[in-house]
């Protein structure tokens, strides 16, 4: 009974909890704790007038100024790009600083593809372990297991390139790639020669990053579906896993939904990881064995050897398209998650 | 209550066993992780590798001396750029903020953080490198404060929310004025949440390495200067991870765990401080 009082007065996400468990992933904390807060109406407004007003005021100014002069210093410094190559920078692969052609396609791809891996299998194994979390796992394990899975995404992105790089690359390598040759090599996406360093590699590296996310979110947004709900189900002879299906998947779906898009947003951006395992090389492939590239890679290798004018505009384009794609994603992902959350607290 | 779980039901068993195995090979794969950082790194860990600087290829021994240094100057003055703006920007969405005003500051704070850093590094670059021709570690520090802008607001938003109302009016009815309300009697109560997230966010930058690339851009040498180029510790880690030399290598793992200790103790502090003395 206590744990339903918990769920429906929305305490379970009261700021005494939220912020413990999503320590070290900021982007966990942005979206579960300030949509979560209990109901509190309306705080009085402070008076105006005082100097104290003004530090706020002109805080909060600089800081909307420096969002959009963000976006701004982006297209303004990539103009000489935009305006050479216009839109068929986005589909054209020639990239070749001696001529100054610059056309992203194996970018955009390798961006694309690498990330669509990473959230596959992110996705499937985060929402079934934020599942357990939630659902199944005895209350005195969920602690201790979250806490191991938040501290995953405090791990910083360069640590885990160094461990893709040693580790990860040479295992998959000799084990896991021979064996996807081995029973799928008739498909393309698993034929050819194999390297080690690769798109497959940088997926599932990318897929151990953003598995915390997905993990973490997902078990808030479950956590969230009223516990009567499963008393109901329950009471008709459902077991926990069948609860889990028919109640807590269904209700949760916007909110998981919006947890893989989050995760995604961060794998599309991932910069230090990605480089040192994707292979960084231009070419688009059919085999996810092949060696490839990734926007924010090309931008970290080739950035400060960049020569000309066109050439570092065009990979400031490359950063405005990053930048474009992650706050279309992230606004998306957050509406999704308000339709979640927003029903508690009003 | 919970009921507890029961495996009657062959397929429900096989799916609960499902979702055991993920939530556990997730661990496990952590686990992993930082048992190969430990294996590999701790040889490298001694007192000349946290003071000295690095050594040129095939001289051995060297260490990371200026990166910690420079890790400290960046991520110092980082945060001297983000904790006004963000906590006052975090107080503005509580007690000032109304309306489609605030609604787009909190969503712009949300959207920042989902912003790729490297994206951020070159706004730094545009703005603060290009136009004085070098690299700088006040320009990382730019893009370290940008960065933490975000944590530093949501907690610091989500810290004052926390306080009990009946606290603020309860020092409105002693006759305070607001303002000596919100500052003398808000703030204070919400200050471990506040510090928490400065916390978080020190210790998310520190871990960053994309945005140094072009703007700290590295340094073989003591640098105190933030108007020069300067060495970071993660920023050394990447380069003698992608370095084709065994004994960078080593330096590489020994780096990367002494960056993943101070992470993680930052993030372990974030946690102690926070927990409520009452609820």
């Amino acid at each position: 009974m206590a744990d339903t009082d918990e769920r429906n007065t929305g305490g379970h996400f009261g700021f005494a909890i939220a912020p413990g468990m999503t320590a070290g992933n900021p982007a966990l904390k942005t979206i579960v704790e300030p949509r979560a807060e209990p109901v509190r109406l309306r705080l009085p407004r402070a008076p105006r007038g005082t100097g104290f007003d003004l530090c706020v005021y002109g805080a909060t100014s600089a800081f909307l100024l420096l969002v959009v002069g963000l976006f701004i210093e982006l297209l303004w410094s990539s103009r000489l790009s935009i305006s050479t190559f216009g839109l068929s920078f986005l589909w054209t692969s020639e990239w070749n600083p001696v001529t100054n052609q610059f056309g992203a396609l194996p970018f955009i791809y390798g961006t694309i593809v690498s990330s669509a891996i990473a959230i596959l299998l992110a996705g499937v194994v985060g929402v079934l372990a934020g599942a357990f979390l939630a659902e199944f796992c005895p209350q005195r394990m969920s602690g201790p297991l979250s806490f191991v899975i938040e501290l995953l995404a405090a791990v910083p992105s360069v640590v885990y390139g160094l461990w893709g790089l040693f580790i990860l690359a040479p295992v998959m390598r000799d084990y896991v790639d021979p064996f996807l040759q081995h029973y799928l090599g008739f498909l393309p996406i698993f034929s050819g020669t194999i390297y080690g360093v690769g798109m497959l590699t940088a997926g599932v590296l990318l897929a151990i990053m953003i598995v915390p996310t997905v993990t973490a979110i997902s078990r808030d947004v479950m956590a969230a579906i009223p516990q009567t709900q499963r008393e109901a189900i329950w009471a008709l002879g459902a077991t926990r896993w069948q609860s889990f299906q028919m109640v807590v998947l269904p209700g949760s779906r916007a909110g998981v939904f919006g947890a893989c898009i989050l995760a995604l947003g961060r794998a599309l951006g991932e910069t230090i990881a990605t480089t040192m395992v994707i292979g960084n090389r231009p070419a688009i492939a059919a085999s996810l064995f092949a060696p490839g590239y990734s926007i924010s890679s090309v931008i970290a290798n080739e950035f400060t050897e960049a020569t000309t004018q066109v050439y570092l505009s065009a990979l400031i384009e490359l950063g405005l398209l990053l930048f474009i794609i992650s706050v279309v994603i992230n606004a998306l992902a957050r509406v999704l998650l308000w339709t979640v959350f927003r029903p508690m607290e009003g | 209550m919970r009921t507890p779980v029961t495996l009657r039901h062959p397929r429900s068993a096989l799916g609960i066993f499902a979702s055991a195995f993920c939530a556990g090979g997730v661990a496990i794969i952590l686990l992993l992780i930082l048992g190969y950082v430990i294996r590999e790194g701790i040889g490298a860990i001694s007192l000349p590798f946290l003071t000295q600087l690095p050594h040129p290829v095939g001289v051995p021994g060297g260490g990371v001396g200026n990166g910690l240094v420079g890790s400290a100057i960046i991520v110092g003055l980082a945060a001297m750029m983000a904790i006004p703006i963000g906590t006052l920007t975090g107080l503005y969405l509580t007690y000032f903020g109304r309306g489609i005003f605030a609604a787009t500051v909190r969503f712009l704070s949300d959207v920042l953080s989902g912003i790729p850093s490297i994206a951020i590094g070159l706004f730094a670059y545009t703005i603060l490198v290009a136009p004085l021709k070098h690299f700088s570690a006040f320009s990382a520090a730019f893009a370290f404060a940008i960065l933490m802008l975000p944590v530093i607001i949501t907690t610091t938003e989500s810290a004052i929310k926390g306080v009990s109302h009946e606290l603020y009016e309860a020092a409105l009815a002693l006759g305070v004025s607001r303002h000596h309300a919100i500052i003398h009697v808000i703030l204070p109560s919400a200050r471990s949440g506040i510090i928490t997230g400065i916390v978080l966010a020190i210790a998310r930058v520190t871990g960053e390495t994309a945005p140094l690339l072009f703007t700290a851009f590295g340094s073989q040498f003591w640098e105190l200067n933030p108007n020069n180029p300067m060495a970071e510790l993660s920023l050394q880690v990447f380069t003698y991870a992608i370095s084709p030399y065994k004994s960078w290598h080593e330096q590489a793992w020994g780096g990367a765990l002494l960056l993943i200790v101070i992470v993680f103790i930052m993030n372990l502090g974030a946690r102690v401080a926070l927990k409520p003395r009452f609820r």
